[in-house]
């Protein structure tokens, strides 16, 4: 492989890596995402498409989409908008359907996809940190040749900013009752940022029936059964939005309510 | 011996010629268990854990097979149920407890990436996005 000489240099070594980005309510937080990762990608000199899966925002995220697609040109930003809110899985299937990469990279602005329409991930995950670690993530795969890349907080040097002590308690407890229950070989199951072979994308969507983050935790379970590889790269998460992740009891009961329905049925 | 479960095969296979439905059904079975084994969910698992360890205490503390161990085994056998849950209950709190304690705080993860923000919308600015 030649010296990387300038920032733009391409790779042309044949793989391509397509972004999804569901976005609900992201008017402010698209651009930054979509200009970090611009800004990493070209970097690394990685082939790269961004695909941004609008459910109808009201707040206009699409128009922002837009306007990025006319500053960043249409075969780097890909717009495949939907008229409502229809759910994770369904965007990974829509986004991907013209996707040109063959690897894809999932990373959610937040995952709001609850019927009451406010956030309820078990940790908000508005986080713009994490395109500085895509070139991690490809140099993992490709040492280990992985179907699936997960990204962990809870390992090497992977953390979180800005967390108090009961979140902390909250997430690392919540983490081992999914250890002890589900053993599922990967340290961090409700993180959202993970590359996936196209491929095993597909096969992964197909097969999972929950919502929400325990969305993303049924796909590392149903990989782990299908024995597809994971390796995984520690990512620091931080909070943008803060104040606004309560975990208040609803989100424990409804996070146990899915770790149960894991259990019980894979 | 291998001759005379042949020749009972034999005679067997003689005198009809479908396979008897009772060894159909047990060879059935006996093809079904493994599967099972290896297909169970994380439920069924922990089902038959729990169960054969049990089955396992019961026999020892209640002496069900008349085996006559020592009193020694069942002095020590009787309370294992929850001294195991103890142990398990302590070992999750420290699992716990050290996880929090040795959760990294990344400062100068959140300092770059507020700089970061800075450096974005600066650029997009002049690029002509309208925030």
């Amino acid at each position: 492989m030649a010296s990387r000489k300038g920032s733009q240099q391409s790779r042309g070594d044949g793989d391509k890596y397509s972004v999804l980005l569901p976005t609900y309510n992201e008017r402010e937080n698209l651009p930054l995402i979509v200009w970090l990762l611009v800004k990493y990608f070209g970097e690394s000199g990685y082939e790269y498409e961004i695909i941004v899966i609008d459910d109808g925002s009201p707040d206009g995220t699409l128009e922002v989409a837009e306007q990025l697609q006319k500053i960043y040109g249409e075969d780097k930003i890909l717009l495949r908008p939907r008229a409502k809110k229809l759910g994770l899985g369904t965007a990974y299937i829509h986004g991907i359907k013209h996707a040109r990469g063959n690897y894809v990279f999932i990373m959610d602005a937040d995952l709001s996809h609850h019927v009451s329409g406010s956030p309820v991930s078990l940790d908000n995950t508005v986080s713009e940190k994490q395109p500085k670690f895509i070139p991690e993530f490809i140099k993992k795969q490709r040492e280990g040749g992985y179907d699936l890349v997960s990204g962990t907080r809870y390992r090497g040097d992977g953390g979180v900013y800005g967390w108090d002590l009961r979140r902390k308690l909250i997430s690392r407890g919540a983490n081992y009752v999914t250890q002890v229950l589900l053993r599922p070989g990967a340290s961090d199951l409700t993180g959202s940022f993970r590359l996936y072979k196209k491929e095993v994308l597909v096969s992964l969507v197909e097969r999972c029936v929950s919502k929400g983050y325990v969305f993303q935790m049924e796909m590392i379970v149903r990989a782990r059964q299908l024995n597809y590889t994971i390796g995984e790269v520690p990512i620091s998460f931080v909070d943008r939005v803060y104040g606004e992740s309560k975990l208040g009891g609803n989100e424990i009961v409804s996070f146990l309510k899915g770790l149960l329905t894991l259990f019980a049925t894979t | 011996m291998g001759c005379s479960v042949l020749d009972h095969c034999v005679t067997q296979e003689a005198e009809s010629t479908d396979v008897p439905p009772s060894l159909l059904a047990s060879g059935l079975l006996a093809l079904k268990f493994p599967i099972i084994l290896l297909t169970m969910t994380k439920l069924l698992e922990w089902v038959f854990g729990v169960s054969v360890i049990g089955a396992a205490w019961a026999l020892v503390t209640f002496d069900l097979l008349n085996l006559r161990l020592p009193v020694a085994y069942k002095e020590v056998a009787w309370p294992m149920p929850v001294y195991l849950l103890v142990v398990f209950g302590c070992y999750s709190l420290a699992t716990v407890g050290y996880r929090v304690a040795t959760f990294n705080d990344c400062e100068e993860a959140s300092k770059e990436l507020q700089d970061q923000i800075k450096e974005a919308k600066e650029d997009l600015r002049k690029k002509g996005l309208k925030m």
